[in-house]
């Protein structure tokens, strides 16, 4: 389960992550559909995009408290690649977390968790979450 | 001339004697101006109905299925406004004029400084014997409606339960136009019906020769019995004291003797409610009323009357219209002003018994060198007249039976050159149209009722900021009372925003500038089989939560492949994508399809078996099936894979699209069943099961009229008649419920299924997002009848591809969950986690409650966390017990 961070930690800089866990094959995600990931106690959402860019942010919806992020429609608005919310339809800023339609609402946004691709791996950072 | 002075000190208290329309218009005048309460008038309404004034006019709907409510007038907030006191159920009986006061009959009493007598007027009931026996009825009040549909039920359950099923007939008397009001409430009641007139021809008043031939031809083919120049004698009852016959005066066209009939209604015309007028020795006018001038006051300075009960300069009005122009023009007295009656604008526009009757101007030629352009077509129904000046420019006035599309662009017209030939007002081609409504002068009257000229429709767009219908009706109340000049409000206001350069937007989203109809044809016309492709060529980003469900559905309506074959995977929702309803912990519901809502022993062991395997919480709902809720995401195969070899199969009640068809239990078993509703729901959700629609479709069938399948409130609605099926469109549940609208009568099956084809892929193919059938009736263009035009007339030459398209869909037909199950590549995407495909998310957890699982509120996890009680659901589901 996500741990609810508390509001100092939420807002802090990105940190360097500590290490990298490889959760799936690159070629194993398909182009605009989440996958969830379980990295140590954190759920993950893991996104690979139509261009191919790779985002991970938390996979907990901040308004209803499932976890359900992953399963959302992938789509952009204007130029940020975006993620809807299956529950209540929140859309939220893949790179930066920020819930669009309530983009000054520090409650309602995504962890945004470092992600890479390595030998064809993808790996969620730990250790480090960026607000 | 001046207000009344105050015979007190403090506020002048106006008395309203009436709670009708007209009362209505006139509080809701005065306080819309600033008039009440603050120095201005107290009013005191003062209705004899135990109810607020309510829409006397759309009286007729009640018994199309409407509830009272729904005839409710204006905001009801206006009876809350300070200074207005609305005091139901309190009849007058006396005006004291020396003492400014009136009596009530529970002996209270109203001071006055300024009185306004709006009673109304009384049924007339011809003074023939017999005309007070039981089932002899009036036709006025929502308390009349109301009785007379009680009596037709009670004799209608009669019939039913002595065996004989003899059809409840009716007679009404009067073929005017509240006549032919009842005799379309009588029929909508099921009733046999005959109308009686004494007249030679319908509607006497309002059409000529012609138009009531044309009008009795339209009706009696509804059938309605239609019985001219026929006079009632008098009224017998039969052994049980109810009238049972209506004896025919002699010398009666066709040689008509009697009618025998269960019911009677009395619609001969109406008479002003004078009597408190006369009892206090006011003047009254030469055929009744309350006399008075121009401003429509009495001889008594502190007394006016209005309405329907107002002789002015000696003549009375029994339509709305002019009831509306006297109220405000009292209501502008009331604050100063001198306003004056300008004359009524008699025109009418009617759907009686689904005719169009409109009437207007100088409708029967009575002016001097008056010249008639008439266009008669005897098949289709229609006749139209145009009366002309001499000339053969200036418009007059007209009639137009069966089809009145060209009324609302041509009434305002009257007085004024039509320019152009006036025949190409009366083709069929040209009724919608005429001329453009951008020629019509700011002083037309646009709307008659509530006397909102095109001048001010364009004021409201240009300077009140209106920019759609919706703000333009609240704005100057254009169109809100019979709607007869929406379509040319509606123009007016496209016209204005199209001038001003404001573009009325139907895009979809930010990715797509158009609607989801063009969308639609877009796909349909260029074959693109992808979103990629589709967002690349017509639109641009890639797409969003609203846009991308549209195409999937899009994409799905035109060829039949699986909802989750490659890219088209990543359009659906959540619910469409892994074919099941998200619940409020990320869990879904699950539920297999019952067709018509029959099941076997069997199979519900079989459901019971897998709810109680996978721990699910189960519910009936709604739409007669088994709703089975708290199914992980990664436990979805199993539970179908179990479901499946049961023989059920995916119940869609995750996707826009068919949901159930309901059905009650129907002839096989219920000793009221006039046919098989069970088989043919069956066969409904069978045929339709998996169609793809901007919304969800709910059917349901009835086996008899008792109508247990509450069929009406689905959007299609089937209800089982002696001779077939009675088909009603349009219901709705939901946010805003609609009652179904009836489509067509007593179609054998194979007519039945062959018309839901065609309204189904009519509305699949035309609708807008999220639009259920309501709705897109009531905006589509032409409405109801023109969708029944394209279905049943084929009116758009379409028919063949919309049958078509729905036999594509009933031959491409697969189960869903069937073919996921069988392939490896699709089962992939019901992994909880990539890198712990089979692990459940640790953050659900569970109570019992009655018995079954239930999500944990907040409180209760942090009770829980704190005492270690909450048991994190695992692979087999374990919950704990409060």
């Amino acid at each position: 389960m996500t741990a609810t961070l508390p509001p100092e930690t939420q807002h802090s800089e990105t940190t360097a992550p500590t290490g990298w866990t490889a959760v799936c094959r690159y070629a194993d995600l398909q182009p605009e559909r989440g996958v969830a990931a379980l990295v140590g106690d954190q759920q993950v959402a893991v996104f690979r995009l139509f261009d191919g860019a790779l985002h991970a942010v938390g996979h907990r919806d901040p308004v209803s408290g499932a976890h359900v992020i992953a399963r959302g429609i992938v789509g952009t608005r204007g130029d940020a690649p975006t993620v809807a919310s299956p529950m209540y339809k929140q859309v939220f800023d893949l790179r930066t977390g920020v819930c669009l339609d309530a983009p000054d609402d520090p409650t309602v946004r995504l962890p945004v968790h470092p992600v890479q691709l390595r030998d064809g791996w993808v790996e969620i950072g730990t250790g480090a979450v960026a607000p | 001339m001046s207000t009344p002075a105050p015979s007190t000190p403090g506020p002048r208290h106006l008395v309203v004697v009436g709670g009708g329309m007209v009362a209505h218009r006139l509080v809701e005048a005065l306080v819309d101006r600033g008039g009440v309460a603050d120095g201005g008038w107290q009013v005191t309404v003062l209705a004899e109905e135990p109810r607020a004034p309510y829409d006397r006019v759309a009286l007729t709907s009640y018994f199309s299925g409407r509830d009272p409510q729904d005839l409710a007038l204006g905001d009801p907030a206006l009876w809350d406004t300070p200074g207005v006191q609305l005091r139901r159920g309190e009849q007058v009986t006396e005006v004291d004029r020396q003492a400014r006061l009136v009596r009530t009959a529970g002996g209270r009493e109203h001071r006055y400084d300024a009185l306004v007598l709006a009673t109304g007027s009384a049924p007339f009931v011809p003074p023939v014997e017999g005309k007070d026996l039981p089932g002899c009825f009036v036709y006025r009040t929502i308390d009349d409606v109301a009785a007379l549909r009680q009596y037709v039920t009670e004799v209608d359950t009669r019939r039913q339960e002595d065996g004989s099923h003899r059809p409840v007939t009716g007679a009404v008397v009067g073929g005017g136009l509240l006549g032919l009001e009842a005799a379309g409430a009588l029929t909508a009641l099921g009733v046999q019906t005959h109308v009686v007139e004494f007249a030679p021809r319908l509607m006497p008043l309002q059409v000529d020769e012609g138009g009531g031939e044309a009008l009795q031809r339209l009706v009696g083919a509804l059938g309605v019995q239609v019985h001219a120049g026929t006079a009632t004698a008098k009224l017998t009852a039969g052994r049980d004291g109810r009238v049972a016959r209506m004896h025919a005066a002699e010398g009666s066209a066709a040689g008509l003797t009697h009618l025998d009939v269960d019911v009677v209604v009395f619609a001969a015309g109406v008479r002003p409610r004078d009597e408190l007028a006369r009892a206090c020795e006011l003047p009254v006018g030469p055929r009744g009323g309350v006399a008075v001038d121009p401003t429509c006051r009495t001889e008594d300075p502190a007394v006016w009357a209005i309405g329907e009960v107002a002789a002015v300069e000696g003549r009375t009005y029994g339509l709305v219209a002019p009831g509306y122009t006297m109220a405000e023009i009292v209501a502008d007295q009331l604050l100063g002003g001198a306003a004056e009656f300008p004359g009524a604008d008699l025109s009418t526009k009617l759907k009686l018994l689904g005719v169009d009757v409109a009437s207007f101007g100088d409708a029967f030629g009575t002016s001097p060198g008056a010249l008639s352009v008439v266009y008669g077509d005897p098949v289709a129904g229609v006749y139209k007249k145009l009366v002309l000046s001499d000339d053969a420019r200036t418009l007059l006035g007209g009639i137009l039976v069966g089809d009145a599309g060209a009324y609302a662009g041509l009434r305002p017209l009257v007085g004024r050159e039509l320019g152009g030939d006036p025949a190409a007002w009366l083709l069929p081609e040209g009724a919608e149209g005429g001329p453009a409504s951008a020629e019509l002068p700011d002083d037309a009257a646009v709307c008659s009722c509530n006397n909102v000229t095109a001048g001010s429709i364009r004021d409201a767009v240009r300077c009140d900021g209106c920019t759609d219908l919706g703000a333009v009706k609240a704005c100057t109340k254009a169109g809100t009372s019979c709607g007869s000049c929406l379509p040319l409000v509606k123009k007016l206001v496209t016209t204005e925003l199209a001038a001003a350069g404001v573009t009325v937007s139907s895009a979809l989203c930010e990715h797509f500038d158009v609607s989801r109809a063009q969308l639609f044809d877009v796909v349909r016309v260029t074959g693109i089989t992808s979103f990629s492709e589709l967002v690349d060529r017509h639109g641009r980003g890639r797409g969003c939560d609203i846009c991308k469900p549209v195409v999937a559905s899009i994409l799905a309506s035109l060829d039949s492949g699986h909802v989750l074959d490659g890219e088209r995977a990543t359009l659906q929702d959540t619910n469409d994508h892994v074919m099941a309803n998200i619940q409020k912990d990320g869990t879904y519901s699950v539920v297999p399809r019952i067709p018509g809502g029959e099941v076997t022993p069997e199979g519900l062991i079989a459901i019971g078996e897998v709810a109680r395997d996978f721990g699910l919480y189960t519910k009936i709902t709604g739409g007669q099936r088994i709703d089975l809720f708290g199914a992980r995401m990664e436990l979805l195969p199993a539970i179908w894979e179990r479901l499946v070899a049961a023989g059920f199969e995916s119940g869609h009640a995750y996707g826009k699209s068919l949901r159930t068809v309901k059905s009650c239990v129907g002839s096989t078993w219920c000793r009221y069943g006039v046919q098989d509703s069970v088989a043919l729901a069956i066969a409904l959700e069978l045929r339709y099961r998996g169609l793809r629609s901007p919304h969800k479709i709910k059917l349901g069938v009835s086996g008899c009229a008792r109508e247990c399948a509450e069929a009406r409130g689905k959007d299609v609605g089937v209800i089982a008649t002696d001779n077939g099926w009675n088909l009603y469109v349009g219901g709705n549940g939901g946010f805003t419920p609609r009652h179904a609208k009836l489509l067509a009568e007593d179609l054998d099956t194979e007519t039945l299924v062959r018309t839901i084809d065609r309204f189904l892929v009519y509305y699949v193919r035309t609708a807008d997002r999220l639009q259920r059938t309501a709705p897109w009736l009531e905006e589509i263009e032409g409405g109801l009848e023109h969708v029944r035009a394209v279905v049943l007339d084929d009116s758009l030459g379409i028919a063949a591809d919309l049958d078509a398209a729905m036999a594509d869909h009933v031959e491409g037909y697969t189960d869903e969950w069937r073919a996921t199950l069988e392939d490896p590549e699709k089962l992939r995407r019901f992994a909880s986690f990539v890198n712990a495909p089979d692990s459940p998310d640790p953050s659900l957890s569970y109570v019992v409650e009655r018995g079954q699982p239930r999500p944990s509120t907040a409180a209760e996890r942090t009770a829980g966390e704190a005492t270690g009680a909450v048991l994190v659901a695992g692979p087999r589901l374990e919950v704990f017990s409060r």
